[in-house]
């Protein structure tokens, strides 16, 4: 059984297609995310799931029953705000317990409920505190708590952690994946940030204009993204574009011509124009060019260094394109380098279509 | 040189003792605000004259021996057309029509706001554009239908009926207050409590009302004043002996029963203007924030 | 509840819908139901009470052939136009003054604005004993050994309803002074430091930069000097009640006059449905601009 189907679901405001005849299918104990740009319609399909928004068409299963015009809170599912959502007049005590209240449960069961969420999550000693007396990373806890309180199948996170700075954000990060191996339930985690996805997903929802790009595991996304958009917006610094042809020695790029024999394609490739994607980790520099397919020497016009890394921005037959050394090679700008390229490592796109050949 | 420049724009202004522009502001100020003051101070001192006093020097002249009497007058037995018990009468009827006024008004548009900032239905927004459109209308265009409805249910010159005609009339730009605060505060506090199972009413009165004190205090401050001042609503829509203050206050002034006693019409008008002077100058910026806020106000 | 079945529209939303019931009956019944039964009205003969006798445009031939009705509009364009004037140009200057970083600000700006929380009923009285012929402001520079001034408005039938433009511009003025300010702060400080790099000297740069940046602020101070302008009622009541003669009446004083006191309701629609007509004149172009401006922004 699943734990959260969408089925056919769409949603418009007026003549706007927000959301466009999705599908998916969550399994129990999944950790799904949803990940795109703004405006892709990541949360408000969240919302949907929440019944935060009335869907136009489709329905929404939850453990098998049909949600769809049920009410957030007859839903079984938890929520877990960007902003925190706290009730800003009630102490951290009565947010968590607001929602059971809400649904008259006995005061001994509450104070159970409440005790056990504070244990799991660390925040017992500040039961009695008001939200605003709290830091952001302790504010984050409460929402959470406030999700883990009602005892539910699912947890919806809308940017959880978007409002906190870099490094509590790795350290949450890291507490949120524990959590999810210490609770098991089914999360659905939306956010813009691909290393947050590709640390904590089960499998990554690539979303773009209302529509699914690609639902798949992280590493899958990363190796064999299905199209252009998804191979530009997984990983960083993006991948690196070029036009090319295939031809009957192989692929050309500019004045370049390389064998593809190693490349693991989709459909068979016929002749014809294509768009070559090579990510900047995989040019290969150093002891690694004489492994590679086709090598050549390249200059170096821009280092940005990185410190574990440097990044080069060079011209490589006719096109921009950049690559990443090792940070403790010592490189002048203008100097020149040895690289290599090899058919596993590229990624080839339809010209017009844009999908993966 | 040029360092040591810029730091001055930025920081404290230097201060001059004198230069011939801050000479110009703050001589247009002060004779502005001698324009401002003139009829507060001649206000008070012709209600702490006696009458032979104010009838030989002028109203600047400050009062040789000061009097309250004329204040003890105006507040207990200054004449009416009609009767001599003073403004002590208007003012008791003003605080009837007032306190439920202001918490009626103040409770329908509250919820208004409340319904029109998160649960829009279809035509919510046309009620509110008609709503807004409402706050121009000339009151006039509206009296005597009024009139009429409120006869028909029972409540025409009933101090009931008035507090009805100051909700509607205040409700525009209390609807419009309410909706533009709980429009700025975070949709995902709304969405957290729906989550948590809690419905219209117990969102708006556990959730958000808990968190509106600003937002209340605004409306009572613009509600306060408001329904104090009014004139024509308490003249068409109460009885004689329902008057508020200020029709009672017009009927002592110009009442053209007898000789004319100034200081107890000025002691009269300053007891009058009281009220709404006092929750100006307590409220300060607040106040302030209430006429911006509601700038829609006609 | 199932959630099988999309519920009905109707009891979506069912609470907030029956929450909003009086402001449905608010903006329904009165403003709009109100506001049309007095228009229809106006096409009556009515007299004590409201009667379907239908007379036409009668109702309007009578109010514009009546001298009272036109020596009212007279003194609305007369008050409106030096109220609109004075106030927006007295509320400007004084809100700029107020923004030289000057000391005592917000003293100053207690004392202007006080006005405004005081009602016309008291702003009238107030003005009617400082206008006093015989011990009022005439008297005080008489006082001073000016024995033949003169500066007695209130009883002079040419200039009494600039009497009450003294007044109205008393209670008023605060209000467009603190609208006009929060148009100024609102303005980037940066063009300040821009027409200063650029020496364009301060007086220019408020009239050729700032105004024209204030343009919200403008017309919200415009719309509500000119409804109020034609709500004006309370305060001729207190002053003045329209005289010496008709030369201070108004319209909105003519209708309550009508309506109230004369016993010819129908003539008192009528004066009202004009009243009515004048505020769409301001209303109806100020909407479209806002409409415009929203759509573009």
């Amino acid at each position: 059984m699943h734990s959260v189907s969408v089925k056919d679901l769409s949603l418009s405001f007026g003549p706007v297609e927000v959301l466009q005849k999705l599908d998916i299918d969550i399994n129990d104990g999944e950790f799904l995310v949803l990940l795109g740009s703004s405006g892709c319609g990541k949360s408000t399909l969240l919302n949907c799931i929440a019944g935060l928004l009335d869907i136009t068409d489709g329905q929404i299963f939850i453990k098998g029953r049909n949600v769809t015009w049920d009410e957030p809170s007859q839903r079984g599912i938890g929520m877990v705000f960007q902003s925190y959502a706290l009730y800003p007049q009630m102490s951290v005590e009565g947010n968590l317990s607001f929602g059971l209240k809400n649904a008259k449960m006995p005061a001994a069961e509450i104070s159970k409920r409440v005790g056990r969420a504070a244990e799991i999550l660390q925040i017992g000693p500040l039961l009695k505190r008001k939200p605003a007396a709290l830091s952001g990373g302790q504010r984050q806890r409460v929402a959470i708590g406030r999700a883990l309180v009602r005892d539910v199948d699912v947890f919806l996170f809308d940017e959880p952690l978007s409002n906190l700075d870099a490094k509590l954000r790795a350290d949450l990060r890291v507490e949120l994946k524990q959590l999810h191996r210490q609770l098991k339930n089914t999360m659905i985690y939306v956010t813009h940030d691909q290393v947050e996805a590709m640390t904590l997903a089960d499998r990554i929802a690539i979303m773009r204009d209302g529509s699914i790009q690609q639902l798949a595991k992280p590493d899958e996304i990363y190796n064999r993204p299905v199209n252009r958009y998804v191979a530009d917006f997984i990983g960083s610094p993006s991948m690196n574009f070029m036009q090319g042809s295939i031809g009957a020695k192989g692929l050309t790029i500019g004045d370049v011509t390389l064998s593809i024999d190693g490349y693991k394609s989709a459909t068979k490739l016929a002749k014809d124009d294509v768009i070559v994607g090579v990510r900047p980790e995989h040019v290969a520099t150093g002891n690694d060019v004489a492994d590679a397919v086709y090598c050549t020497k390249v200059t170096a016009d821009l280092l940005e260094p990185m410190g574990a890394d440097t990044l080069v921005w060079t011209k490589f037959a006719g096109h921009e394109m950049r690559f990443r050394m090792d940070g403790q090679v010592r490189l002048e700008e203008g100097q020149e380098v040895e690289i290599g390229l090899s058919p596993e490592n590229l990624h080839l796109f339809d010209k017009v279509t844009e999908e993966r050949l | 040189m040029a360092d040591l420049a810029f730091k001055d724009a930025c920081g404290p202004r230097p201060k001059k003792a004198f230069t011939l522009p801050n000479f110009i502001i703050y001589t247009t100020l002060t004779l502005l605000a001698i324009y401002y003051l003139a009829p507060l101070y001649v206000m008070i001192v012709t209600s702490l004259k006696t009458m032979p006093e104010v009838r030989l020097g002028n109203v600047f002249s400050l009062p040789q021996e000061v009097t309250i009497e004329p204040w003890i007058k105006a507040w207990a037995t200054a004449c009416t057309g009609l009767n001599c018990d003073g403004l002590s009468r208007g003012f008791w009827n003003s605080v009837q029509i007032l306190v439920p006024s202001v918490v009626l008004s103040i409770a329908v548009a509250s919820v208004n706001g409340y319904a029109l900032a998160f649960w829009r239905f279809k035509g919510a927004n046309l009620l509110f554009t008609i709503l807004l459109f409402g706050a121009f209308i000339p009151y006039q265009v509206m009296l005597y239908p009024i009139v009429m409805i409120l006869r028909d249910i029972g409540l025409y010159g009933d101090v009931w009926g008035l507090v009805i005609v100051h909700s509607i009339f205040g409700m525009p730009i209390l609807t419009l207050l309410f909706r533009n605060y709980f429009s700025s505060l975070p949709e995902e506090l709304f969405k957290a409590a729906r989550v948590d199972g809690a419905g219209f009413w117990r969102i708006l009165i556990r959730v958000l009302l808990p968190m509106s004190a600003p937002i209340v205090v605004v409306a009572i401050i613009l509600q306060v004043t408001g329904i104090w001042n009014d004139f024509l609503f308490g003249v068409v829509y109460t009885r004689p002996e329902s008057y508020p203050m200020t029709v009672q206050l017009n009927n002592i002034v110009n009442s053209t029963f007898g000789e004319k006693e100034y200081n107890v019409n000025m002691a009269a008008t300053i007891l009058t203007g009281l009220v709404p002077l006092v929750v100006y100058f307590v409220s300060g910026k607040l106040f302030v924030r209430g006429i911006a806020a509601g700038a829609v106000k006609g | 509840m199932s959630g099988n079945a999309r519920p009905n529209r109707l009891f979506r939303n069912l609470s907030s819908k029956i929450a909003s019931i009086p402001m449905a009956l608010t903006a329904l019944v009165i403003f709009i139901g109100c506001s049309a039964w007095t228009v229809v009205y106006s096409f009556t003969g009515s007299r004590l009470l409201p009667k379907t006798r239908w007379v036409g445009v009668d109702q309007y031939d009578r109010l514009w052939g009546t001298d009272r009705w036109i020596v009212s509009i007279e003194n609305l364009a007369i008050y409106g136009g030096c109220m609109l004037v004075f106030s927006l140009t007295l509320g400007f200057v004084m809100a700029a003054l107020l923004d030289q970083r000057i000391r005592f600000e917000n003293t100053f700006r207690t004392v202007f604005l006080y006005p405004y929380a005081l009602s016309f009923v008291v702003t009238g009285l107030t003005w009617q004993w400082m206008l006093n012929p015989t011990f009022g402001l005439q008297k005080v520079v008489r006082d001073f050994g000016f024995v033949d001034f003169t500066f007695a408005p209130l009883t002079n039938s040419d200039f009494a309803i600039y009497g009450v433009l003294l007044a109205g511009l008393w209670q008023g003025t605060g209000l467009v002074m603190v609208i006009m300010l929060a148009g100024l702060r609102g303005i980037d400080e940066d063009i300040w430091k821009a027409s200063r790099v650029d020496g364009i000297p301060k007086w220019k740069t408020y009239i050729m930069i700032v105004l024209p940046l204030m343009r919200g602020a403008l017309i919200t101070a415009v719309v509500l000097v000119a409804t109020s302008i034609i709500k004006v009622f309370d305060l001729i009541v207190a002053q003045t009640q329209g005289g010496p003669g008709l030369a201070t009446e108004v319209p909105a004083k003519y209708v309550m006059d009508m309506m109230f006191r004369n016993q010819n309701l129908g003539q008192g629609f009528a004066a009202s449905t004009m009243m009515l007509l004048f505020v769409m004149i301001i209303l109806i172009p100020w909407a479209v601009y806002e409409y415009r401006e929203k759509r573009r922004g």
